[in-house]
């Protein structure tokens, strides 16, 4: 064994990736050589941490420093002053934690306080290409129990006690899903694992697969085992790179150990499998889409009954679950079912994955028992709202779900609160929005989404949610009637009723989700043609207030089309004319009086 | 292919290496690597400790460096912090002097009084 006295975690998540957090750790290869250090101090690439705001992150242990947006040209300070002198460079230390003079340790910052990481647990601490590190925090350990302690059904039976659901979207008891599949009397039977993370703003699957992809195959095979299949794939999309190799790496590592193949761990248990990949299209996430794509045709879904459990991969008894809800299964294994459903609220167990972005300070990834507060996650662990600005409604769910507005922030979030508020779990997607923000616009965006993503094969969701998409965008312009309000809640009831799938039966959530808790803004755009928000380009108009004016024209000095006149000489206060300005907001930005309004 | 047996050799072999990165108890060996302690010869200090605990195969040992003590005149200065927070301050510390805190105190508890603080003798 070598003896290193330090380990210097980087992450290598798509995100601190991005900000070249690769070029980091070469440098730091670079450096340490230089100096003689690489036979004491390791370097790793790790997962995600989750403070992706504050990316690229690197951790330093044994003392658990936390340094945040580290630059290549950092790195050098970084070695001469902490490696060499032990002192903690404080300038890159995170900003917003309230560290006391010697804590700087990764676990004291707010934002890691309240949460509890349990499908999060490698990521960030383990380097994800190398299996052992996995296998040192009791990875293949749950596997390991289940081939060699359980019967099939008393898996089966744990999950079920455990009160594990889906962590998709549906919330469907996952140990229930696999009884019903191992009830099935079949030869062949399959189990898949669902990493198409296509709602925008959510990166929970990818950071998983990223950070550990080897708990996603030690579930996969216990899963197998559960409900008697031999084979299972895991669809991930094209578009996560970095996912994707990581994965492949970990399953060429777990046949090279014999925890994949014709005799696993020479128990006789046989289990294999491979990844597909998806070309990006939202509906493979869903789940009878997502078998046909496997199959190798076009991404389409289909009616169901037969559930996937009866019917499903070449009409065989197959399994789907997200990757968040296999990366809990061996920890309810190891630590029972006990243990995890002493965890969240009565129907909700254990914890959920968010991945948090809109107007919050910390974007990035959390990891928090059900039944925490939204208040907590977005002033606690988020960091509240840049600018101070107020909070207006948070959006879960993605394009299948809806707004929880400020007057519910209290709310402990679990399945059932948030169906009960007329949003959903979802993935995790959780968008912050603040004052600024206008809530039709936010379901156009929304809408706009599902038009784009719609298969076409069913009528209510490819033309229904473009005849809706048209209704929201003429109100947006201020031309929008009363009655459209009524014929937008009659579409979306239909739309919901008659789609043939999810995408479609969901599309409508953030329409009505909006209409319920800000109808009046609805009002504002079509009867007095003003956007509350002030974000509605097309209702905004620009006016100097006279009195507040200080004559410095600085607005018609910065007007691109000279839209703006008065005089500083002559005392002639400045106007707007309407019909030349194009609402670019350059004058309202440059006032420094804030005598320009909108 | 692996057996059971051998993927818990493995796990233990690997904790070992990387347990520093859990919350777990560890002894923390201390260097004073500030401009005064490196003149003294704190890095050589630093590579001795390092070497003697790989040598010995001891675990659950953390080594550190830290910034200037204040007492410049008895570098280089070595702490050693046990699982229960008791502090132990070496001084005028050299690499054999390094190779018999290993052995003596971390290896079996036995703290080498005559290199700590004069008035302690």
């Amino acid at each position: 064994m070598q003896f290193f006295r330090s380990h210097i975690l980087v992450c290598g998540g798509t995100g601190c990736t991005s900000s070249d957090s690769a070029k980091i750790i070469e440098e730091l290869d670079k450096l340490l050589v230089d100096k003689k250090l690489d036979k004491e101090i390791k370097v790793v690439q790790t997962g995600c941490f989750g403070l992706c705001e504050q990316g690229p992150i690197m951790v330093v242990y044994p003392e658990g420093t936390m340094y945040c947006k580290v630059k290549v040209t950092d790195v050098a300070e970084f070695v001469e002053e902490h490696l060499i002198k032990g002192r903690i460079v404080t300038r890159l230390l995170e900003k917003s934690s309230d560290v006391k003079d010697g804590e700087y340790a990764i676990e004291k910052s707010s934002f890691f306080k309240k949460q509890l990481r349990i499908a999060l647990r490698n990521c960030g601490v383990i380097n994800p290409e190398l299996i052992d590190e996995y296998i040192a925090f009791d990875g293949y350990k749950a596997l390991i129990k289940a081939l060699t302690e359980m019967k099939p059904d008393e898996i089966i039976e744990t999950i079920k006690k455990s009160g594990l659901r889906g962590r998709g979207g549906g919330g469907y008891p996952t140990g229930s899903k696999w009884e019903f599949a191992a009830k099935q009397d079949n030869d062949q039977k399959y189990v898949c694992c669902n990493a198409d993370e296509g709602d925008p703003g959510a990166f929970m699957d990818r950071s998983v697969l990223e950070g550990d992809p080897h708990s996603i195959i030690e579930a996969m095979i216990i899963a197998g085992y559960a409900i008697g299949a031999n084979y299972g794939f895991v669809y991930v999309r094209a578009e996560y790179p970095i996912a994707v190799k990581r994965l492949q790496i970990a399953i060429e590592q777990a046949r090279e150990y014999g925890l994949l193949g014709d005799n696993i761990l020479g128990t006789g248990v046989k289990f294999d499998l491979e990844i597909r990949l998806g070309a990006g299209a939202f509906v493979c996430g869903e789940e009878t889409a997502l078998m046909t794509s496997i199959e190798g045709k076009r991404g389409e879904p289909r009616v169901r009954p037969p559930y996937p459990a009866e019917k499903g991969l070449w009409q065989k008894p197959t399994i789907l679950n997200n990757v968040e809800t296999l990366a809990n299964i061996p920890m309810i294994l190891l630590k029972g079912p006990e243990w995890f459903a002493s965890m969240g609220t009565e129907k909700s167990k254990g914890t959920k994955v968010f991945a948090i972005g809109g107007k919050i300070n910390n974007t990035g990834l959390v990891e928090i028992p059900m039944g925490t507060t939204l208040r907590e996650v977005i002033y606690d662990i988020g960091g509240g709202i840049p600018g101070g600005k107020k909070f207006k409604a948070a959006q879960t769910g993605g394009p299948s779900g809806g707004c929880i507005p400020a007057s519910h922030i209290d709310t402990p979030i679990d399945y059932e609160s948030l169906i009960e508020l007329g949003s959903m779990m979802g993935s995790g997607g959780l968008i912050v929005m603040d004052e600024d923000t206008c809530m039709v616009d936010i379901a156009k965006f929304f809408l706009e989404f599902t038009v784009d993503e719609s298969c076409g094969k069913c009528t209510p969701c490819r033309l229904g949610t473009r005849r809706m998409m048209e209704i929201l965008d003429k109100i947006t312009k201020g031309r929008g009637k009363m009655s459209d309000l009524d014929e937008l809640e009659t579409l979306a009831r239909d739309i919901k009723a008659a789609s043939l799938c999810a995408l479609g039966q969901t599309a409508p959530n953030p329409i009505l989700s909006t209409l319920r808790y800000f109808r009046d803004e609805y009002e504002a755009h079509i009867r007095d043609h003003r956007c509350p928000a002030g974000s509605c380009k097309s209702l905004l108009s620009y006016e100097v207030t006279e009195d507040k004016c200080i004559r410095c024209g600085l607005c018609a000095k910065n007007c691109p089309v000279n839209a703006i006149t008065g005089s500083k000489k002559d005392e002639i206060p400045f106007v707007v004319d309407q019909d030349i300005c194009i609402k670019c907001g350059v004058c309202y930005q440059k006032c420094p009086v804030d005598a320009i309004t909108k | 292919m692996k057996t059971i047996a051998e993927l818990e050799a493995i796990r233990k072999r690997t904790l070992d290496e990387i347990s520093m990165r859990t919350d777990e108890e560890s002894v923390r060996i201390v260097i004073g690597m500030a401009t005064c302690g490196i003149a003294a010869g704190a890095r050589t200090v630093m590579t001795a400790f390092l070497d003697e605990i790989q040598k010995r195969n001891i675990h659950n040992v953390h080594v550190s460096a830290t910034g200037c003590i204040g007492v410049c005149r008895l570098e280089p200065i070595v702490d050693v912090i046990d699982k229960d927070g008791n502090k132990t301050t070496y001084v005028h510390m050299t690499p054999e002097k390094a190779a018999k805190v290993v052995v003596e105190h971390i290896a079996n508890g036995k703290i080498c009084v005559e290199y700590t603080l004069p008035e302690n003798k």
